[in-house]
């Protein structure tokens, strides 16, 4: 399908391929779908991380799928709504090339924070004890009351 | 000028064209993205670091569970969900404002960015009674040795761990007339707010069931900068958008593009609403589901 697209600029040579309205209408609805699928799964997830107590390594795994989920939404963002999978080659590179920059920013930094939490819990006691998560269920027989300042 | 076939590939670099196939504006828009791309993401990289730095974080199903009207039921997860759904429709609406420029079609601009400006204002309400319910929700929180009632603010945070009975039974000692008197308000709802301040602290205590008690200490300040931070810079990239689409709708009523020959500008306006859309993909991920 042909519109006035060519002849808007003269800096866009080629005209931008245009879906007919059925073809438009079915990639709208799916990637719709799509979306709202993800979300409902990722949703679900949460909940079940919520309402079931897994152990730390499963529960991380499950984060990874929906951080994966999240991943691919906004991939379908971008590149439907977005009409990015449309431009040509040279465009999308750009664009995508130096977001690749956020892989070594999350490492770092996620690894960097880690690291200071390590330290701290050697080296600062009090942070340690006052922050360390613990468990409630095994000391009720050490009942000790805490002294009000007053 | 080019012929305009596809047979062969164009000499994207000879000149007299843009290499990229796009007109200026366009392209413009998608570098103004790529590093608005990376500002959000150096907030939510901070977050993450400041979180990962942290022993204890509070879990967001126990922070964000309010549903308006719902009272106090416990609902995480359901509000935001809602939230999120506005904005992927309101994504769609402005795919559909797009498609009909492209057609030329004004009537069907006017009317698919109307709904989107809907869904732009729509989302934004919502993080507005979030934010005030966060703010004006008060918590009881062992702070001290005491018991006071905090609301989650950039400066304390009431969602910490998990403080057993004895504990508490021993802090009701030590805290205030008023906080007692919330506490027992909680268990007690036949006696006014007044009528329990009236009353002498030794049977509020009394009145309280240490056992029912659900306090908790205070959780990491962190919390509460990042999300108003993070998530404020992006209502106001959703509030931005809105205002940019009303000016669109403006400008289509008054065929400003309908002279000008092509709605190209809608295209642009639809990248930034778009991408708000993808930031809020990433902070949800970050704020409410992980």
């Amino acid at each position: 399908m042909e519109h006035q697209h060519s002849s808007i600029s003269s800096e866009v040579s080629v005209p931008q391929h245009h879906y007919s309205d059925a073809e438009f209408k079915q990639r709208v609805k799916k990637t719709t779908i799509i979306l709202s699928i993800v979300t409902v799964i990722e949703l679900g997830l949460g909940l079940l991380l919520y309402a079931t107590n897994f152990d730390p390594w499963l529960n991380l795994a499950v984060k990874g799928v929906i951080i994966i989920l999240s991943l691919a939404k906004a991939f379908y963002i971008v590149s439907i709504f977005m009409h990015l999978g449309d431009e040509i080659r040279n465009m999308i590179m750009t664009i995508v090339v130096p977001l690749l920059l956020f892989i070594w920013f999350i490492l770092a930094f996620i690894i960097d924070g880690n690291s200071y939490k390590n330290l701290r819990n050697r080296y600062d006691q009090h942070f340690k004890e006052s922050t360390m998560p613990k468990e409630h269920h095994e000391k009720p027989a050490t009942e000790k009351p805490r002294p009000g300042k007053q | 000028m080019e012929t305009t076939g596809t047979a062969q590939q164009p000499k994207w670099w000879s000149g007299g064209k843009s290499p990229f196939n796009l007109e200026y504006g366009k392209l413009m828009m998608w570098y103004f993205l790529m590093s608005d791309a990376f500002t959000f993401g150096a907030f939510l990289i901070s977050y993450g670091s400041i979180r990962f730095s942290q022993n204890f974080w509070p879990d967001p199903n126990v922070v964000f569970n309010a549903f308006p009207g719902a009272g106090h039921a416990n609902l995480p997860l359901a509000f935001v969900s809602v939230m999120t759904f506005i904005l992927i429709i309101s994504s769609v609406t402005m795919v559909l404002a797009v498609h009909a420029g492209h057609k030329g079609d004004k009537q069907g601009v006017i009317k698919w960015l109307f709904w989107t400006i809907v869904g732009g204002l729509a989302f934004l309400l919502c993080q507005a009674w979030e934010w005030h319910h966060l703010i004006t929700g008060e918590h009881p929180t062992l702070i001290d040795g005491r018991i006071e009632w905090i609301g989650q603010t950039t400066s304390v945070n009431p969602w910490g761990q998990s403080v057993d009975p004895s504990t508490a039974a021993a802090a009701l000692q030590n805290s205030s007339q008023h906080s007692l008197a919330l506490l027992a308000h909680e268990h007690n709802h036949e006696m006014s707010h007044a009528q329990l301040m009236g009353m002498p602290k030794e049977q509020l205590i009394n009145m309280i069931k240490t056992a029912d008690l659900h306090i908790r200490e205070k959780g990491p300040v962190a919390f509460g900068g990042y999300f108003y931070g993070i998530t404020g810079f992006h209502g106001f990239h959703v509030f931005s958008g809105v205002i940019i689409n009303i000016i669109m709708l403006i400008m289509t009523q008054k065929d400003v593009f309908a002279k000008r020959g092509h709605y190209l500008m809608i295209e642009k306006c639809g990248l930034y609403w778009h991408f708000v859309d993808l930031v809020w993909v990433f902070v949800f991920l970050c704020f409410y589901l992980i």
